[in-house]
């Protein structure tokens, strides 16, 4: 079953022809734009020279930080009255990543969303309840739009409240969730323990992504809840949710070429891999207008699956995502970098620069906590004046990465110095 | 005015044991100790006879230690006794945050040490109802 079948089963050589036609409009449209513009003139490029697809190599990378520093709207490349929607995710230093999308690439992007159901075997016929964040965040619109294009009922549930989820799914008969695959586990536990049988239930499917995970995690998921799960991979930059995605086969997630331009590079040298062998996803987004990137790298470990799929898709599949290149974490389906809770604890004179962060996995939800030093010199011996600077803390952490984390306030000098190698985030969770 | 030493401590084995070994070194004497605990941390406030001292050698050990004001006033050692000092203070409003005692003379005399907001106001009207506040030195030298 497919979506389009005609772009979905191309043959690889019209496929690449159709990459290099829109890799030159791409061009086109970003070297329009005040980051690329510069970027272009810095490194000496002249995009008529990029004859082949091989050539790509020659551009340079595009990072998360390129896009912070373009903030707000450096890399819009149409007139702003053209731009119907954006997206965010959290920034490090109070600045976030912004991606603009015309009403085509609202469009596209539901297309895309659509083409990964139907690979997953989704029809009209499907319930769809989305458990995952809507607003800014890029997964919970971005599957919502894909869903009610092809045809499905969509049930806009969000993450959260459990109780809830569960009756809406027995009131509306649910087919498919798309869910963190940690939520999902917590899921499954809470309708045990609420005495409902999980193969009882109506849900077929699960759309698990947003965090990487096992293919044991998948395994256990499936035998308990007696579904199929479904690998989704996505970010924000590339659009959100939809970027690659699992067919029937559940063998590696098919990443959609005639959307990106997919490269495997060393992410120490940048030097391009060949096909198969591990490295760091490179994607370009040839197929948006608002915001076209070249060369961005997404940070993720993975690896290209050139072979063919049985399911006659022609598109390569990558690999589920083995970790990142970078520092980040993600906590509940949400991207954090150390450095983000190191500028809030900055804020504070009262506490400490040396700070520790660690992660667990408590009933399958993750569990951020948070070490931190008084600092002696700000201590006026008043207990109440410890928990407001608590939960000060809480609430300024929680405004910028929407995780609540347990704060625990140590007598100075208990946590290792910010020099050399401390270690600063331990993650007892384990995929 | 007296003070007291507040002291920040996590909740774990060997932290009064760390307090103790430095006023020791010090030649500190500890006329009252209690703590406040919080789950994770504590409070520790000691009531010493070279407060300003005891401070200073905590905090160049590294330990997060403060001087706290504090009313300290001299009370009987009968049944009641607190309670006639409790009854001028809800007369006034004045709102105890945090207290202790200790005995100094069985059954005749105690000491009866609190923390409040305003402690110059809570001194005046024990002052005013002729009860005796102790000050650093009376404290230290009972």
């Amino acid at each position: 079953m497919y979506w389009n079948k005609d772009i979905e089963t191309i043959s690889r050589k019209d496929l690449e022809a159709l990459q290099l036609k829109k890799l030159h409009k791409a061009l086109q449209a970003t070297s329009t734009t005040p980051f690329y513009k510069k970027v272009f003139e810095e490194n000496h490029i002249n995009i008529d020279a990029i004859k082949t697809l091989e050539h790509i190599k020659d551009l340079p990378f595009t990072s998360k930080n390129d896009l912070r520093l373009s903030y707000p709207d450096g890399m819009v490349a149409v007139p702003r009255k053209e731009i119907v929607r954006m997206h965010a995710s959290s920034g490090t230093t109070g600045k976030s990543t912004v991606i603009f999308y015309t009403a085509k690439d609202i469009k596209d992007w539901a297309d895309l969303v659509a083409r990964c159901m139907v690979a997953t075997g989704a029809t009209p016929d499907d319930v769809f309840q989305n458990m995952m964040g809507y607003g800014l965040f890029t997964g919970g619109l971005g599957l919502h739009y894909g869903a009610e294009l092809l045809g499905c009922m969509v049930i806009p549930a969000a993450s959260g409240n459990t109780l809830r989820q569960i009756q809406l799914m027995q009131d509306f008969e649910t087919t498919i969730i798309h869910i963190t695959p940690s939520y999902c586990l917590h899921l499954v536990e809470v309708i045990r323990a609420e005495g409902i049988d999980p193969y009882a239930m109506t849900v077929k499917k699960a759309y698990l992504g947003a965090e990487p995970y096992s293919e044991a995690t998948r395994k256990k998921i499936e035998e308990q809840f007696g579904i199929d799960a479904y690998n989704s991979y996505g970010l924000s930059e590339m659009n959100g949710p939809g970027v690659a995605f699992e067919c029937t086969y559940k063998n590696g997630m098919h990443i959609w070429e005639d959307y990106y331009i997919v490269e495997i590079i060393n992410p120490d040298t940048g030097e391009v891999l060949p096909p198969g062998e591990e490295g760091e996803l490179v994607l370009t987004h040839i197929n948006r207008e608002a915001m076209p990137i070249i060369r961005y790298r997404t940070r993720d470990l993975t690896r290209l699956i050139p072979e063919p799929c049985p399911c006659g898709r022609t598109h390569y599949r990558i690999d589920r995502i083995k970790g990142r290149t970078d520092d980040m974490l993600i906590v509940s389906g949400v991207n954090v970098f150390p450095s983000q809770i190191e500028t809030v604890l900055m804020k504070f004179p009262e506490v400490g620069n040396n700070y520790q962060i660690i992660l667990d996995r408590e009933n399958n939800l993750d569990r951020m906590h948070i070490k931190v030093e008084l600092y002696s010199k700000l201590f006026h011996g008043d207990i109440k004046e410890i928990e407001r600077i608590k939960n000060r803390l809480k609430e300024a952490l929680k405004a910028l990465i929407t995780i609540n984390p347990r704060i625990e306030l140590l007598e100075p000098g208990s946590l290792p110095p910010s020099e050399g190698k401390a270690k600063r985030v331990i993650d007892n969770r384990t995929l | 005015m007296a003070f007291q030493v507040s002291v920040f401590a996590e909740n774990k084995p060997g932290k009064i044991e760390k307090i103790t070994s430095i006023l020791a070194k010090q030649n500190i004497n500890i006329r009252a100790i209690t703590i406040n605990d919080s789950g994770d941390y504590g409070i520790i406030k000691l009531l010493l006879d070279r407060p300003e001292d005891g401070c200073t050698a905590l905090k160049e050990e590294g330990v997060a230690a403060t001087l706290k004001e504090i009313v300290a006033v001299k009370i009987g050692d009968k049944p009641g006794s607190l309670h006639k000092v409790a009854a001028i203070l809800k007369d006034h409003a004045i709102n105890v945050d945090d207290a202790y005692g200790f005995t100094v003379k069985p059954h005749e005399e105690s000491v009866f040490v609190f923390q409040v907001d305003n402690p110059k106001a809570a001194e005046k009207v024990l002052k005013d109802a002729g009860y005796q506040l102790l000050a650093d030195k009376e404290l230290y030298l009972l």
